[in-house]
């Protein structure tokens, strides 16, 4: 029972220092903050590194790492450009541009487990080479495409629609949390990836099928930053090969503070969604507080620090 | 009043008391051995020593002065030295940088590389390494002389009270012996020497008095000459154990694993051997001649240079998922390297092999229990972390593992290394029980009396090179070790 409720006294504090963050930006400035408006306002907005922060929590579960990320992100939004720009209908732009965004993690995958070469390198790689390919279809620039439905998937919800609360693109984004979340703790594969990252030469030592394990983990990674070129493309209505500069660094944030550990074995769904969250909320509680971007960059950075720091205090003394 | 004294020490982590009021003492050039189970105190007793905590209540006395360390740093500055089971040195430096590491010698920033090799070298003499090179890296050195290394570096600081934790679990009996030669020659020079092992045999030739503790607390101790194994083991367990290797009527079944002319990529060079239901081959020999590698090939984990191995009426191309397929089963002999992913769940650990598709906590509790039970393991609840629990009851857990997959052919590489007395007692049941019901158990172990007790057959493997097996009846410990060295 105990270790049960460890894991969730996790996630519930994790939504605790959400609310208590948002509060108090809220006593500060009033109704414009504390408003149901504001509150779909920071779950649209932390769409994109949700979605990352999603694989990303799979990937650092497997012990791993992925820094291509936000190249992924950007040639994915210019897939879907592209797509549009040859008059494809959006449905199908929108498979493109996962299909896209799954291959290139794939690729990710399979350098890592034929080459053997560590993801921090590969990625490294990748973070550099898909951003190229992103610029080469884009010929450098960005891709202007007709305005579709698809922008309308994050858009603020009408106010015809209000019982939906949040546009589709969060919903869908919420969607892939809860299966991912399922897939993690009640599924073999789910196991397996934490096994891998737990201690990998136990898990082939139990016949975990070790290599097909991190390939799954990277393709997911690549849906999951497909799904978020997809809801880039959608706010910006263009494809930009040099958009998400630096959003594998947010995902990798939004994990560790939900509770992951860079060693591998541990990480939760939930914790990466607020520590996504938690991130959003100090962006827009601190510029409609007027504070400089500089400022919010400076206690964004101390939070990831102290949110790491206090769930290693957390951790000593349970043991 | 001796050079060491430790009085009434006491020391709680929450409710559980983990010494309640030990005295404990050491003379210069005297070798003092600390017995105990896995959780008996002994580590507690000693972290308390080297500063790691303070004790709750109690005193200790060092040269006749009172000795209350404020960190681990300040226990090693006033003389006490800790060389524990995993040793702790940097595998980049050099073995100079080693054994100077937090006390180099500097001038203006600078190092003095001339007085801290003069500083090295002295140690390393003292040691009887004279003749080791001081650039050489750490990581490339044999553990033997690692561990060499790291005693250096103790005398390098000054030590005058030396705590050995569990030295020779990772040596071979080559580097046991020299150990011993070396505990010897710093006794003489007058270092007070504390000794923790769970070999009886190690702690009779090289201590000069014993103390066991259990729940805390001195049970008994003497002079070495009143050490007794069945009286220590006693006062270990605080119960009879009758019989340490049980051996019940077995009937030898149908071959279950067959290897022929086995070689691998450095080791074995040459391996046959065959084992039959309801019976326990052994597999003697020194560490490094190859018998944890003839394991790792048979299993799949390494690369098969020629030869044949048959699982059951399986032969193929070998890989764990393929053996466990076959209803064989390996234990690693490096629990926390390869054989548990410790951060996970014990229930997690036990299944990892045959996990269900869908898995929930009440399906995983149920699946995993009675195996953990059978096997007694001490936990709160299946679904505890591995890594919180001790030694002994881990290796259980990575047992219990082989039980949940229920193998037929069990192969275990030093199954009893570096746990308790009682934890042996029960893994050497369980094996007698698996042959008497039919499976076959290959057993690699370091520890000869353990497979004298244990096996029905032993067979010795020397420079990767398997000998034929014997009937375990017709052997000795001299006889075998005879056969190890090769002469």
């Amino acid at each position: 029972m105990r270790d049960r409720i460890k894991s969730l006294g996790n996630v519930a504090g994790l939504a605790i220092a959400w609310c208590l963050l948002f509060f108090s930006f809220g006593a500060a400035l009033g109704k414009t903050f504390m408003s149901l408006a504001s509150v779909e306002q920071i779950f649209r907005q932390s769409t994109v590194v949700a979605l990352c922060g999603i694989g990303m929590t799979f990937v650092i579960m497997s012990a791993g790492i992925d820094l291509s990320v936000g190249s992924i992100v950007a040639l994915v939004s210019v897939v879907v450009a592209y797509a549009l720009q040859q008059h494809l209908d959006p449905s199908i732009a929108i498979l493109c541009g996962l299909v896209a965004g799954t291959l290139s993690g794939l690729l990710n995958g399979a350098i890592i487990t034929k080459l053997k070469v560590t993801p921090f390198i590969v990625t490294l790689g990748t973070f550099l080479a898909l951003r190229g390919v992103a610029k080469g279809i884009a010929k450098n620039q960005k891709i202007d495409a007709d305005f579709t439905w698809i922008n309308d998937l994050l858009a603020r919800v009408h106010a015809d629609h209000r019982w939906m609360v949040f546009p589709p693109g969060v919903w869908a984004m919420l969607v892939l949390a809860v299966l991912g979340a399922i897939w993690l703790r009640y599924t073999r594969l789910g196991r397996h990836i934490q096994a891998v990252g737990s201690n990998e030469l136990a898990a082939r030592l139990c016949g975990v099928p070790v290599e097909r394990v991190k390939l799954a983990v990277y393709s997911f990674m690549g849906l999951c930053a497909g799904m978020a070129g997809v809801a880039i493309f959608a706010r910006l209505s263009v494809g930009d090969p040099t958009t998400a500069q630096g959003l594998e660094l947010q995902a990798i944030a939004a994990a560790v503070i939900g509770g992951a550990s860079l060693m591998g074995g541990t990480g939760s769904i939930a914790g990466t969604l607020f520590g996504a969250l938690i991130m959003e909320t100090i962006g827009a509680g601190s510029s409609q507080l007027g504070w400089p971007n500089w400022v919010q960059e400076i206690v964004t950075g101390a939070i990831i620090v102290a949110a790491v720091a206090l769930d290693r205090v957390r951790h000593r003394r349970a043991t | 009043m001796a050079f060491l004294e430790l009085h009434g020490i006491e020391k709680r982590f929450g409710a559980t008391v983990a010494l309640g009021g030990v005295d404990f003492s050491v003379e210069s050039g005297q070798v003092h051995a600390l017995v105990g189970e896995n959780g008996s105190g002994k580590s507690t007793l000693m972290r308390v020593l080297a500063g790691v905590f303070p004790a709750d209540a109690g005193t200790i006395s060092l040269g006749g002065e009172r000795f209350a360390p404020r960190s681990p740093r300040d226990a090693r500055e006033q003389g006490v030295a800790m060389i524990h089971q995993e040793l702790s040195l940097c595998p980049d430096l050099s073995v100079l940088d080693n054994i100077v590491l937090g006390m180099e010698q500097v001038s203006l920033g600078f190092l003095q590389k001339g007085s801290q090799e003069a500083l090295a070298r002295a140690a390393l003499e003292r040691l009887g390494h004279g003749s080791l090179s001081l650039s050489q890296r750490v990581g490339d050195l044999p553990i033997g002389i690692r561990q060499s290394v790291e005693i250096a570096r103790a005398l390098a600081v000054g030590c005058r009270i030396l705590v050995l934790d569990e030295p020779t679990s990772s040596l071979s009996h080559e580097d046991t012996a020299r150990l011993f030669e070396v505990v010897r020659g710093l006794r003489s020079d007058g270092l007070a020497i504390v000794y923790i092992s769970h070999f009886f045999d190690e702690v009779k030739q090289v201590a000069d008095r014993f103390t066991v503790l259990r729940d805390g607390l001195v049970v008994g101790g003497s002079e070495i000459e009143n050490f007794v194994d069945e009286e220590v083991v006693r006062l270990m367990v605080g119960r009879e154990i009758t019989d340490l290797y049980p051996r019940s009527a077995r009937s030898v079944g149908e071959a279950l694993l067959s290897v022929e002319g086995l070689a691998g990529e450095t080791r074995p060079t040459e391996a046959s051997l065959t084992v039959h239901r309801g019976e326990v081959l052994g597999i003697a020999g020194l560490g490094g001649s190859g018998r944890t590698e003839l394991l790792r090939a048979v299993f799949g984990l390494d690369p098969v240079v020629s030869g044949t191995v048959r699982v059951a009426a399986y032969q193929g191309p070998a890989s764990p998922a393929r053996r466990w397929q076959e209803k064989a089963g390996m234990l690693s002999e490096d629990r926390k390297e390869e054989g548990l992913a410790v951060s996970m769940s014990i229930a997690d650990n036990a299944s990892l092999t045959k996990l269900p598709l869908w898995i929930t906590d009440d399906a995983q509790t149920r699946g995993t229990e009675p195996f953990l039970s059978r096997l007694g393991v001490k936990m709160r609840s299946p679904l505890q972390p591995v890594e919180e629990l001790s030694g002994g009851n881990q290796q259980k857990v990575a047992l219990a593992r082989l039980l949940h997959h229920d193998v037929d052919l069990f192969l275990l590489d030093e199954p009893t290394r570096g746990i308790d007395v009682a934890s042996k007692e029960q893994i050497y049941r369980l094996i007698d029980e698996l042959a008497v019901q039919g499976k076959a158990i290959l057993l690699v172990s370091s520890y000869l009396p353990e497979l004298l007790g244990v096996c029905d057959r032993i067979a010795v493997m020397s420079r990767g090179v398997l000998g034929p097996s014997r009937e375990a009846k017709s052997l000795t410990q001299e006889s075998l070790m005879r056969e190890a060295v090769g002469s």
